[in-house]
């Protein structure tokens, strides 16, 4: 190992089912590689802390996603992203994709992220503004704000924005 | 012959990585753990993480595109 222990720390801004991947699989890793990690949780990615996740592919915010599709990648014209239905298609396909390729659910990175005595951290404002309850939310999290996070950035070697 | 074997064959990254990493704590001090796996981004990434872990790659294969790795258990 290194000489000296070097940390981790991650913002996680973003909830829909394809964003909710770097920042768990950097996670986990980052863990699996010996590194202390802290995940804070704001806005849209603080759904990912919830005990049922369901998440979407959101195409409108990916507009330049292709899919394979027959041997070929097709892609989906900006304007029909806002479609209904479209979105839950995509997510259809997405899951597809993620069991045949044998990659991990989000749900599995997670348990492994909390297995792996990663820190996790609420936002306080972010369940105020959208009047999110800690009880909805996995055990073992803990609630905190932008000082929190900041004083965990200073000590931490890597920090990323996601 | 390693004394454990874990197989991550059809695991996509970074699960191989993550489950060797479980592995590893069964394996005791100065053993080996065996992975078989079929993600080709799994070389480089064994190299990184041992490099990072101090545990040691004691050797690497490809046969028939099954990529065998062994790692010794040297580190705490």
């Amino acid at each position: 190992m290194s000489s000296e222990q070097k940390s981790m720390s991650i913002i996680v801004t973003k909830g829909s089912l394809d964003w909710a991947y770097p920042p768990f699989i950097l996670a986990t890793t980052a863990a699996a590689m010996g590194l202390p990690v802290t995940m804070f949780f704001t806005f849209y990615g603080l759904p990912l802390l919830f005990k049922k996740l369901d998440l979407q592919v959101t195409a409108a915010g990916n507009t330049a996603m292709k899919m394979p599709m027959m041997g070929m990648h097709m892609a989906l014209p900006n304007l029909m992203t806002a479609i209904p239905g479209v979105d839950a298609a995509c997510s259809v396909m997405m899951k597809n994709l993620i069991k045949k390729k044998g990659v991990a659910s989000i749900e599995d990175l997670r348990e492994m992220a909390v297995e792996a005595e990663v820190r996790m951290i609420a936002c306080q404002m972010t369940l105020d503004l959208f009047e999110y309850s800690k009880d909805d939310m996995i055990d073992g999290i803990e609630i905190g704000g932008a000082a929190t996070y900041i004083e965990c950035a200073t000590q931490a070697d890597i920090n990323l924005f996601i | 012959m390693a004394d454990h074997t874990l197989d991550a064959k059809g695991l996509n990254c970074p699960l191989p990585i993550l489950k060797a990493r479980k592995a590893l704590r069964e394996v005791p001090a100065g053993g080996t753990l065996e992975i078989l796996a079929t993600d080709p981004g799994a070389v480089a990434d064994f190299e990184a993480f041992c490099r990072q872990t101090g545990n040691e790659l004691v050797e690497h294969s490809l046969d028939d595109k099954i990529y065998r790795f062994l790692i010794k258990h040297t580190a705490s």
